[in-house]
């Protein structure tokens, strides 16, 4: 495949392993902040690659996984009780709400529909003038302008039926909240490549320059991953902290214009709920007042009580990094992909399942 | 495409064009023509089952009386794909296909089917005959006799267009001695064939998922494939599996948990057609967990591997076939495969459906 093989050269891997080692003199933290560069470092084995001075925590990029509880309930509810035909992204499907996952829901014959574009969405609404449509708009930045096109589309059209029920997330106040915690020991961040594609780097540089660590605007391949920590790596043995771009054949520092003027028309910046970290001001989009018809939260109007997590979850933990997947006393035996107590263990971008799935018996590997 | 493909494909066109559907005074299926009344038997009369004559069949009877000598294999599996009609195929083709495989999995050389229907009130007459002659098309190729069945229908909304259930039966081929008792360390593992491919199609028209692509189901019988190698290497062959629902992945998890011994993967041996690999990078799916038709997993004991592999790209749907790895005294029960650029992980069996990722 056309510019995926040569980000997963092998001896372009073993160059950069071997500089890694060469110039690793000290223990470095470094947290990937995205759940796809989580599941690219477990699923190309990377982690048992790097020299073991440097531990690589899991960030909170995952939507799946800080998508509230009470926002699942509300789809499902949405999807169950309200007769909407409810659309989302195939993984959000299995993350267990306070009762049901939408998976659960639709085997009760709630209309539940897997699409990969939110367009779509408004596609169906326009074939079923008579029905709801609501889609279930999760994600960070990066499906941001996706989610708001579909939102002036079904405007254009004078659709009535079409609405998002918007959970998005935004990586910089996350990184800034992260590092609120003292028990954090994170040094450096590989930045989402993609979430940088739509947005640009500007937004990063307060945050390096406040925290005085560096970040590393990273991709996703095996190559993109030792390349940006590599780049992180060698700031931190020679005490910078500067903002760096890895991924600049995908990213230019200003992002996509269009993108965010599509972003800035139909969404606007709101407080947050984070699963398993909690509230983080200035950490999402919600639909502009203006467009409020469109906003599934207001035309619904639905009153979901806040659920309670498992008590045993220690999913904040896991997301901020302090904790590995593999502490939690309940890793693979009370909590698994099959029955998971917390979202991380749901999506494959999860630190947790990406844990399960690709390193449960890490210990017994590395031994080998 | 290869030339074996593109003669089944003129085959089957010839076939399509050679049955025409026979004028008939209804157009859809209707809850009568599974009631065994009237209705059922003008169906039956119509022309529509013409299609798969034979001695049995002519017979209308309750059963089918079968003369059997030694060793048989007996299986059973049923057909709720949607949707019905994918790129390379229908359930029609599938239904035969997949009994036929795997009777030839258990080293039997298949003979006899029942083929049984659940249709949906207003499935159009001539779906079901496009159907019905993917049915007869497939048979054919397999060289097996359909002597048996059954038609019911369901009220509409109640099914989805058409459901086959199909039961095979074949002779275990002389040579064969298909166990996972008789797996050992180092025996190596080999696939058929391209993976994921079948999956991959299915997937490109979905409702909500489609995506434009010329990637086309690989559903084919197996047997004559498996009767050579059998032929060839025999008691060599000490396990062989079709890796349909829940892909190679699944598997090979199963032979591992039931030989208790490790299964070792090599990443960058694994067949997978480039515009199948694309698709599946597209869409956030590993192609280990896409489901197969048309491929088979064989476990051979090394001193063979090599010389049956070579075997294997010359038989028909086995061009790309492929040695991927060996079954190890390390990490019993487990599957780990070894990435591109050396690193290892676990191989899990699926969980539930894979399910398309956000980003």
């Amino acid at each position: 495949m056309k510019y995926i093989n040569e980000y997963r050269d092998p001896q372009l891997v073993q160059q950069y392993l071997a500089e890694l080692h060469r110039i690793t003199t000290r223990p470095w933290t470094i947290m990937e902040v995205c759940g796809g560069q989580t599941h690219s470092l477990v699923k190309h084995g990377i982690l048992r690659l790097l020299p073991e001075l440097i531990t690589m925590v899991h960030g909170p990029g995952c939507p799946v996984c800080v998508t509230p509880l009470n926002l699942i309930d509300k789809a499902v509810h949405l999807a169950l009780d309200k007769g909407v035909i409810l659309c989302s992204f195939g993984d959000m499907l299995r993350v267990p709400g306070s009762k049901m996952s939408l998976l659960e829901a639709k085997a009760r014959g709630a209309d539940v529909r897997i699409l990969y574009s939110p367009l779509e969405a408004v596609k169906l609404a326009e074939q079923n003038p008579t029905r709801e449509v609501v889609f279930f708009a999760v994600g960070f930045e990066t499906t941001a302008p996706a989610n708001a096109l579909s939102v002036l589309h079904a405007q254009h059209a004078g659709l009535t039926n079409y609405s998002i029920l918007a959970s998005h997330v935004l990586v910089p106040p996350a990184i800034a909240a992260v590092m609120s915690d003292d028990d954090v020991r994170i040094q450096g961040f590989l930045a989402a490549g993609h979430v940088c594609t739509i947005m640009g780097m500007h937004e990063y540089q307060p945050l390096v320059d406040d925290l005085k660590i560096p970040i590393v605007v990273t991709g996703f391949e095996p190559v993109d991953l030792l390349q940006g920590i590599l780049m992180t790596v060698r700031q931190l043995e020679a005490g910078r902290y500067e903002l760096e771009n890895q991924y600049s054949r995908v990213v230019h520092p200003d992002g996509n214009p269009h993108a965010i003027a599509v972003i800035r028309e139909v969404f606007t910046t709101t407080d947050r709920e984070w699963r398993g970290i909690g509230n983080i001001p200035g950490s999402g989009y919600e639909v502009k007042e203006a467009l409020a018809r469109f906003d599934a939260n207001r035309k619904f109007a639905v009153n979901i009580p806040s659920a309670r997590e498992s008590e045993e979850c220690i999913a904040g933990l896991v997301l901020k990094g302090i904790k590995k997947p593999h502490e939690c006393p309940q890793f693979g035996k009370k909590c698994t992909p099959q029955n998971p107590l917390g979202a991380p263990m749901v999506s494959s971008e999860g630190a947790c399942a990406a844990y399960y799935h690709f390193s449960q018996t890490l210990e017994e590997l590395t031994s080998k | 495409m290869t030339e074996m493909t593109t003669a089944i494909k003129a085959a089957k066109l010839k076939m399509q064009l050679q049955c025409p559907l026979p004028t008939l005074d209804f157009e859809v299926i209707t809850l009568g023509h599974g009631s065994g009344g009237l209705l059922t038997n003008k169906l039956l009369d119509s022309g529509v089952f013409d299609l798969l004559r034979n001695d049995w069949l002519d017979q209308r009877h309750d059963g089918a009386v079968l003369h059997l000598a030694g060793p048989v294999a007996f299986t059973t599996d049923s057909f709720v794909i949607h949707p019905v009609f994918f790129p390379g195929g229908n359930i029609g083709e599938l239904a035969v296909n997949g009994t036929v495989n795997d009777l030839a999995m258990c080293g039997a050389i298949p003979a006899y089917l029942s083929l049984s229907f659940i249709l949906e009130e207003g499935l159009p007459m001539q779906e079901f005959w496009d159907i019905l002659v993917a049915i007869k098309f497939a048979a054919e190729q397999a060289g097996v006799q359909i002597v048996t069945g059954d038609t019911k229908v369901v009220e509409r909304g109640k099914g989805d267009k058409i459901f086959i259930n199909t039961t095979g039966i074949g002779h275990l081929h002389p040579q064969a001695q298909i166990s996972a008792k008789r797996i050992q360390v180092g025996d190596k593992i080999i696939v058929s064939n391209y993976l994921a491919t079948h999956g991959i199609a299915i997937m490109s028209v979905r409702e909500g998922l489609e995506f434009e692509s010329g990637i086309e189901s690989d559903t084919v019988n197996l047997n004559h494939t498996v009767e050579a190698l059998l032929d060839d290497f025999g008691a060599a062959i000490h396990l062989l599996r079709d890796p349909t629902r829940g892909g190679l992945a699944t598997v090979l998890n199963e032979i591992a948990r039931d030989i208790r011994q490790g299964v070792h993967l090599d990443q960058e041996a694994l067949p997978v057609d480039e515009s199948v690999a694309g698709a599946c990078e597209l869409l956030g799916l590993d192609p280990l967990y896409v489901a197969n038709e048309g491929v088979f997993v064989a476990v051979v004991s090394s001193d063979q591997a090599e010389a049956f592999t070579t075997t294997l790209r010359t038989l028909p749907h086995g061009e790309q076939a492929a040695v991927v790895g060996e079954v190890v005294a390390d990490h019993p029960g487990k599957v780990v495969i070894r990435s591109a650029i050396g690193g290892r992980r676990i191989v899990n069996m699926l969980v539930g459906d894979q399910l398309p990722r956000i980003c």
